[in-house]
């Protein structure tokens, strides 16, 4: 092993973990302006998200000449492989952070909604979700990372629920409809988080264990 | 032309290995058991066993003196040209121990081809090459032997690129070509088992491409066993890795476990190039 490959290799391993604190304070930064109704948000937060993509690129481009110059094997390959999916999970967490800005910046233009009391619950879950699967992956921690697997059914739920809650008060009060839809979308968003963190672990569980256990959820 | 052919940049000809094929479904061509080699006092492997499935390619690796080579040898018998050495342990060819003091080693030897590192055609013509081994078994007949000779380089991927020059003498042949020689020498006494020791390491990236893609024909018709020290190699062109380590057998499994998820630590750290 070369340390030219030593060396490359570190330097994504530095790469990710500066996207994975990025994308993580994006998204807390999202969900906590959606509470308080901050305005302005969706533009500073679209900046950011430039930052956050020309990352993914970098990481990318890094995986791609590790893969060509050096041909990893084992251990190695399974890294730069999680690394490239990780890297492009992440980024679709910031699309999602600058979505749920957008949208509360709408619903704050249609006038207010009467806000789920469970939706702070699942913003809460689901971020401490990808707080988790990105801590199993510095950590290597497989365990950590199956836990998080099974707690994306709480989200889901609480997603079902949520909605459930939100379509029942659009039809006692047709005035709510557009705000409405802005909030479903909220909600489809926090949940996507949830998942991108399943996603994010079940790449941890490759990295450390080399089985891939995507997509093998109990049907219902 | 369909859709289908025109992204296709390699000839249907050209078939490469099959990386789907479940080998474990295969019979075993060979069977090693508990097999102990030694050159005088110097026991140089370790208890080995290895179970060969017939119509594929398992590879060898390990770092230099780990055995591999001395291993190869045992499977058709070459280390008894070595003085001193002696062996335990059996190896089941097609279910007879070959080690037996009553086993006909040059028949083993027709059975059971050998390709080594560095090609080694005969000073003669390109057709004499080709044409020894059977010769030798006692083959006159001129037809027989034209046909056969002409097979065999087709085998061997080598037709095309010599059916004009038969008779012109095989030292002029480049690097790449003696070593296609040579396999299609080796097919010529209709062996079963190839036995290849890093048959490519002398030869140019084309070269060597050429002679992947004939492992991976040939594999449809002969068990190969390749010692090679090049991983990506390894990776390439066989279903089956064996990962030795000073004289023994650290691991054994599909290709694509033991270049993906080894189950040892000391296969991932080889591989890995961490040490060796």
């Amino acid at each position: 092993m070369t340390i030219h490959f030593v060396r490359e290799m570190e330097e994504l391993h530095r790469g990710i973990l500066s996207m994975c604190s990025a994308v993580e304070e994006l998204i807390h930064d999202s969900v906590d302006g959606f509470r308080a109704g901050r305005e302005g948000l969706a533009q500073e937060l679209s900046l950011r998200d430039q930052d956050i993509d020309a990352l993914d690129i970098r990481i990318s481009e890094d995986c791609l000449k590790i893969l060509a110059l050096y041909h990893p094997v084992a251990n190695d390959l399974r890294r730069v492989a999680v690394v490239m999916r990780i890297c492009a999970e992440l980024e679709r967490v910031a699309d999602l952070a600058v979505s749920i800005a957008e949208r509360s910046a709408c619903i704050s233009a249609c006038g207010s909604f009467p806000m789920p009391e469970r939706l702070g619950q699942m913003s809460r879950e689901a971020l401490s979700m990808l707080h988790d699967s990105i801590d199993s992956f510095v950590e290597q921690n497989a365990e950590l990372a199956r836990d998080v697997c099974q707690r994306d059914e709480i989200v889901d739920s609480l997603n079902r629920e949520l909605i459930d809650e939100v379509v029942s008060a659009i039809k006692q009060n047709a005035s709510l409809v557009e705000s409405g839809l802005h909030l479903f979308s909220v909600i489809r968003h926090v949940e996507r988080v949830a998942d991108h963190a399943t996603n994010i672990a079940e790449e941890v569980v490759y990295l450390v264990e080399g089985a891939l256990v995507r997509h093998r959820h109990p049907a219902g | 032309m369909s859709k289908e052919k025109q992204v296709l940049s390699v000839p249907p000809s050209v078939q490469g290995v099959d990386r789907n094929l479940d080998t474990s479904l295969h019979p075993e061509a060979i069977d090693v058991r508990n097999l102990s080699f030694y050159y005088g006092d110097l026991q140089v492997l370790y208890d080995i066993s290895l179970r060969v499935p017939e119509r594929s390619v398992t590879a060898l690796i390990g770092p230099s003196g780990c055995g591999k080579s001395t291993f190869l040898r045992t499977l058709n018998r070459m280390n008894d040209l070595i003085d001193g050495t002696r062996c335990t342990g059996e190896c089941l060819v097609e279910g007879q121990n070959i080690m037996s003091p009553d086993v006909d080693v040059v028949l083993l030897r027709k059975h059971v081809g050998m390709v080594f590192q560095k090609s080694t055609p005969f000073p003669k013509s390109i057709f004499d090459n080709v044409a020894y081994g059977p010769r030798v078994a006692g083959e006159r007949t001129r037809s027989v032997l034209n046909d056969l000779v002409e097979s065999c380089l087709r085998k061997a991927a080598l037709w095309d690129e010599v059916s004009d020059r038969l008779h012109t003498p095989a030292m002029a042949l480049s690097g790449g070509q003696q070593q296609r020689l040579c396999i299609a020498r080796t097919l010529a006494t209709a062996p079963k088992i190839i036995l290849m020791d890093e048959p490519a390491s002398a030869l140019d990236p084309a070269s060597t491409d050429r002679i992947e893609n004939l492992i991976g024909e040939l594999c449809a018709n002969y068990t190969i066993v390749i010692v090679t020290h090049n991983m990506q190699q390894a990776s390439r062109v066989s279903h089956q890795t064996a990962f030795f380590f000073k004289g023994r057998l650290i691991e054994v499994g599909p290709t694509m476990k033991i270049f993906t998820s080894p189950t040892q630590k000391q296969t991932e750290d080889y591989i890995t190039g961490r040490f060796g």
